[in-house]
């Protein structure tokens, strides 16, 4: 009696429909690699706010300086040391100038030097370090033992030297940064692209009959791409900081153009009695750098298609 | 040269260098022909220039001495447009399926890169469609052409491999131990579209392994490598039936056998030692080392592969001076 239960009858079975019939509904619209990395960089909450933060940031020093009653240098003594109130929304600096628009003012130095400084070197150092590792031989050995030797000095002196040599000033930064900062990047672009070369993907381009041109753009440039971009990005808060550090210690901007880092410098002088002048500057600083790390951190996930859920 | 001949090798030699004054032998002098529609194993051991050989011929290397024919075009001196040509007729399914693919694009741009290079299609919409019609050959499904590599398995990743070697129409491929990186019952599914893809479209296949059974089970000529050079070819069956080399002696004796009391009772092995460095080998045969059957005329002199049959070629001192005793 107990047998018969066990045995399972023709009857007991029913046909599923064929799952293969509806596949294709199933299937995810076929998106460019561009899309569906600004798809998966969507997606993360703290990357955006790090987006959302540089934007609004961006805005500001665009448009304040634009539409303030103030400028950057005009003075109003008898306001001056003022505290952040509704006519001076940061307060004034003891010359009794506007912080509300310096700070904006330097907002546009200090992220037109993290930007440029930042993503100037970082195409020189593509363009040597993919030529290094592409062709190889005597010229790879060449350019290499140059960033070797190069390299062993710290970058700060270099950047100290050409400021002094050039004169201050937010162009004299960019180059200053653009002449030392290429290097570091050129040698990881340069292992990326021996290391890749010997790929089977890209032995399989060559043995399909493609062209050096196709291989660079096609295999070799995109795999780099994402380190390259998320490298470039999480430099930018460096830069802004080196910036900073310059004006700080008076070799950046001259005054009266402001920066954020000029700004600091300003403000230690009278932070026992005036705290806001050094605090606003020294926290944006940080909230800027902060929100370039949570951006570029974002960056490198959604580029990594291994890494999509 | 014969017509029925697609793939004539003449004293292939690669070398390459390494530090100073130091040559690796990777290929030194080997010669053989593939009849069209026809599969040539290739076995050896790890190291001894098997992947050289098939990468070389492809002119995916440039040589150091010798020729490759293609249907009587010589591979290695055509350049540009004319070498673009022979890639369309010539194709390469790779060793390891996870670094065969681009880890950055999907699978219809993998699959249509070759298209896209020969410029094989009219509208986008044929492209797709042959994209599509590839995928379903080797067995996959359409909706699979919009994902990433890193969405498949290995046995789907080398279908991939496979599809992209047969958008061009080539008539021939190499297949670089394209089985070796899968487990056993995918290795058989492979070899079995391989078989049947042959069957199908005529291709000739250079069938690069070190599994016996499976360059048993698809060629219909076998040549045995060994730290560069070749030790015996001939048709399969004679291979296997009666090999001659006392290298292709000691690795058929060392292929495991399934029945368990005939391995147990095997007797031990022939083959013992390592595989000498093929950095400025020696004079003499490149076996000598390892040789136990070796004469003194073995450490002086390269033993030239030399016909013992009509299809049968070895190349050992002792096997001719047998031979010309008898």
């Amino acid at each position: 009696m107990n047998k018969t239960t066990n045995i399972l009858l023709p009857n007991a079975f029913e046909f599923v429909e064929d799952p293969q019939l509806d596949s294709d509904s199933i299937t995810r619209p076929s998106v460019t690699f561009w899309k569906d990395v600004w798809r998966r960089l969507f997606k993360n909450k703290v990357a955006m706010l790090g987006l959302f933060i540089i934007t609004i940031i961006t805005i500001l020093a665009i448009c304040v300086p634009l539409f303030s009653e103030y400028t950057y240098k005009g003075q109003d003594l008898v306001n001056a040391n003022a505290l952040p109130s509704s006519t001076h929304i940061f307060g004034t600096d003891n010359l009794g100038r506007d912080m509300w628009v310096r700070v904006w003012v330097g907002a546009r130095v200090s992220l037109a030097v993290g930007v440029f400084g930042s993503v100037i070197p970082s195409l020189i150092g593509i363009v040597i370090g993919g030529i290094s590792g592409y062709f190889g031989g005597k010229l790879d050995m060449l350019i290499m033992r140059f960033i070797d030797v190069a390299m062993c000095v710290p970058s700060m002196i270099y950047i100290i030297l050409i400021m002094l040599f050039i004169g201050s000033g937010p162009i004299s930064i960019i180059i200053a940064f653009a002449l030392t900062g290429w290097m570091g990047s050129a040698r990881s672009v340069r292992g990326m692209i021996l290391q890749l070369k010997e790929m089977e993907y890209v032995l399989a381009s060559k043995a399909l009959g493609a062209s050096s041109a196709s291989l660079i753009f096609n295999h070799l440039i995109p795999n780099t791409l994402g380190i390259v971009v998320v490298s470039m990005t999480m430099g930018i808060p460096s830069a802004i900081f080196y910036e900073a550090y310059l004006s700080f210690i008076g070799l950046g901007v001259a005054p009266p153009t402001p920066s954020w880092g000029q700004l600091s410098n300003a403000g230690i002088a009278v932070f026992r009695v005036y705290p806001s002048q050094l605090m606003i500057p020294s926290a944006l600083i940080s909230l800027t750098m902060l929100s370039f790390n949570l951006f570029g951190d974002g960056l490198r996930d959604a580029l990594d298609p291994k890494l999509r859920s | 040269m014969s017509n029925d001949t697609l793939i004539e090798v003449k004293g292939l030699k690669k070398y390459f260098k390494v530090g100073k004054n130091q040559l690796l032998k990777a290929v030194d002098d080997v010669s053989f022909s593939i009849k069209r529609g026809e599969t040539l194993g290739m076995v050896g051991e790890s190291g001894c220039g098997k992947t050289t050989v098939g990468r070389t011929i492809l002119g995916l290397y440039d040589v150091d001495g010798g020729s490759v024919l293609f249907d009587g075009v010589e591979v290695h001196a055509q350049k540009g447009k004319e070498y673009k040509a022979l890639t369309k007729q010539m194709q390469m399914i790779f060793q390891d399926p996870y670094a065969s693919l681009n880890p950055r694009k999907t699978v219809s741009a993998i699959v249509g890169e070759g298209l896209d290079i020969h410029k094989m299609y009219k509208t986008k919409a044929e492209r797709m469609e042959k994209i599509y019609n590839l995928l379903e050959l080797v067995g996959l499904n359409r909706e699979h052409a919009n994902r990433f590599p890193h969405e498949f398995s290995g046995g789907q990743r080398q279908r991939i491999g496979i599809a992209r070697a047969l958008a061009v129409e080539p008539k021939f491929i190499v297949c670089d131990e394209a089985i070796s990186a899968l487990d056993v019952s995918i290795q058989a599914q492979i070899i079995n579209l391989l078989m049947k893809l042959q069957s199908q479209y005529e291709f000739t296949y250079l069938f690069i392994a070190h599994d016996l059974t499976m360059v048993q089970h698809i060629s219909d000529s076998t040549a045995v490598m060994y730290l560069g050079t070749l030790v015996e070819t001939g048709r399969t069956e004679d291979i296997f039936s009666k090999p001659l080399h006392p290298y292709t002696k000691g690795l058929l004796a060392a292929a495991p056998e399934a029945d368990p009391d005939y391995e147990m009772s095997k007797p031990s092995p022939i083959l013992t030692g390592e595989v000498p460095s093929p950095i400025n080998p020696k004079p003499g045969c490149r076996f000598f080392g390892r040789c136990n059957v070796a004469i003194e005329i073995c450490s002086k002199e390269r033993p030239a592969l030399v016909p013992v049959d009509e299809h049968h070629l070895v190349a050992c001192h002792v096997v001719n001076t047998l031979k010309s005793e008898v």
